[in-house]
């Protein structure tokens, strides 16, 4: 699915994590302007990123936050070349998972 | 294949796999299934029952060590950035909050233990209204807010 564009970059002792997702986001709100039907609410509920299998951070979204969402944080206790894994599930069951190397 | 999935499901499996692939088989609603995910929180119509929801209570206690970042004015309210840095000590997790969205619970952010006190992120705003980032550090939630004028409201419709 390639779904989730991800950088982890390690300055002093603090890993910054930047990532990008593709996804509609769609609340539900929206009405198709061709049908005039309601489109269904369609959006990323967690988002988890994992250092050396431990969690290091669980987001957990509404529909408000934005289309192709940008999530950013940061975390201390990684090394340059460990593996960070980011993995996001929708409300619909779909999901990704995207590893990564800090650098 | 579905048989497998049935029975996962009715064993009251949590294998996240199992379980995405029972809801994407239409099986269930994921309002079932991701009891992880807080929908009372996420479908609250105010600040107080989504905090309510989220935390058990909605005491907060002003605090200057939250700091938001984010437009005076927003002027695609679809896309509006938001990022809460915090130094305040144990953080566990950073919640942002659109006051006047139908639902303003936007995002939570459980922080792990090596996780620093700051998040960033982007939200739909509804309307011009503050912008609340919860710290929950300590067994206690902080909070500041900061007010963000929306152009062009961002939630469709």
């Amino acid at each position: 699915m390639a779904t989730i564009k991800v950088r982890a970059k390690l300055d002093g002792d603090v890993t910054t994590v930047k990532a990008l997702i593709q996804h509609p986001m769609e609340t539900g709100q929206v009405k198709d302007k061709k049908t005039g039907k309601l489109i269904p609410a369609h959006f990323i509920q967690e988002v988890k990123c994992e250092h050396n299998g431990t969690s290091v951070m669980t987001a957990l979204w509404g529909p408000a936050v934005s289309k192709n969402p940008y999530l950013s944080f940061k975390f201390k206790g990684a090394k340059s070349g460990d593996t960070l894994k980011l993995s996001w599930v929708d409300n619909k069951g779909g999901s990704d998972t995207v590893e990564t190397q800090v650098s | 294949m579905i048989d497998m999935k049935r029975r996962t499901f009715l064993k009251g499996s949590v294998a996240a796999g199992a379980v995405g692939a029972a809801v994407s088989a239409g099986l269930l609603t994921p309002r079932m299934v991701l009891a992880a995910w807080p929908t009372a929180a996420f479908e609250a119509k105010t600040v107080d029952s989504a905090l309510d929801a989220l935390m058990g209570s909605h005491t907060l206690e002003g605090s200057d060590k939250i700091s938001i970042r984010a437009p005076d004015i927003a002027e695609n309210g679809a896309v509006v950035p938001v990022s809460v840095t915090t130094t305040i000590p144990g953080v566990e997790s950073i919640s942002i909050i659109a006051e006047k969205n139908a639902a303003p619970l936007t995002a939570s952010f459980v922080l792990g233990a090596g996780a620093e006190g700051f998040v960033s992120t982007r939200i739909k705003m509804g309307k011009t209204s503050s912008v609340i980032a919860v710290v929950k550090a300590g067994g206690k939630m902080y909070s500041t807010g900061k007010e963000v004028k929306v152009t062009i409201g961002g939630c469709g419709g």
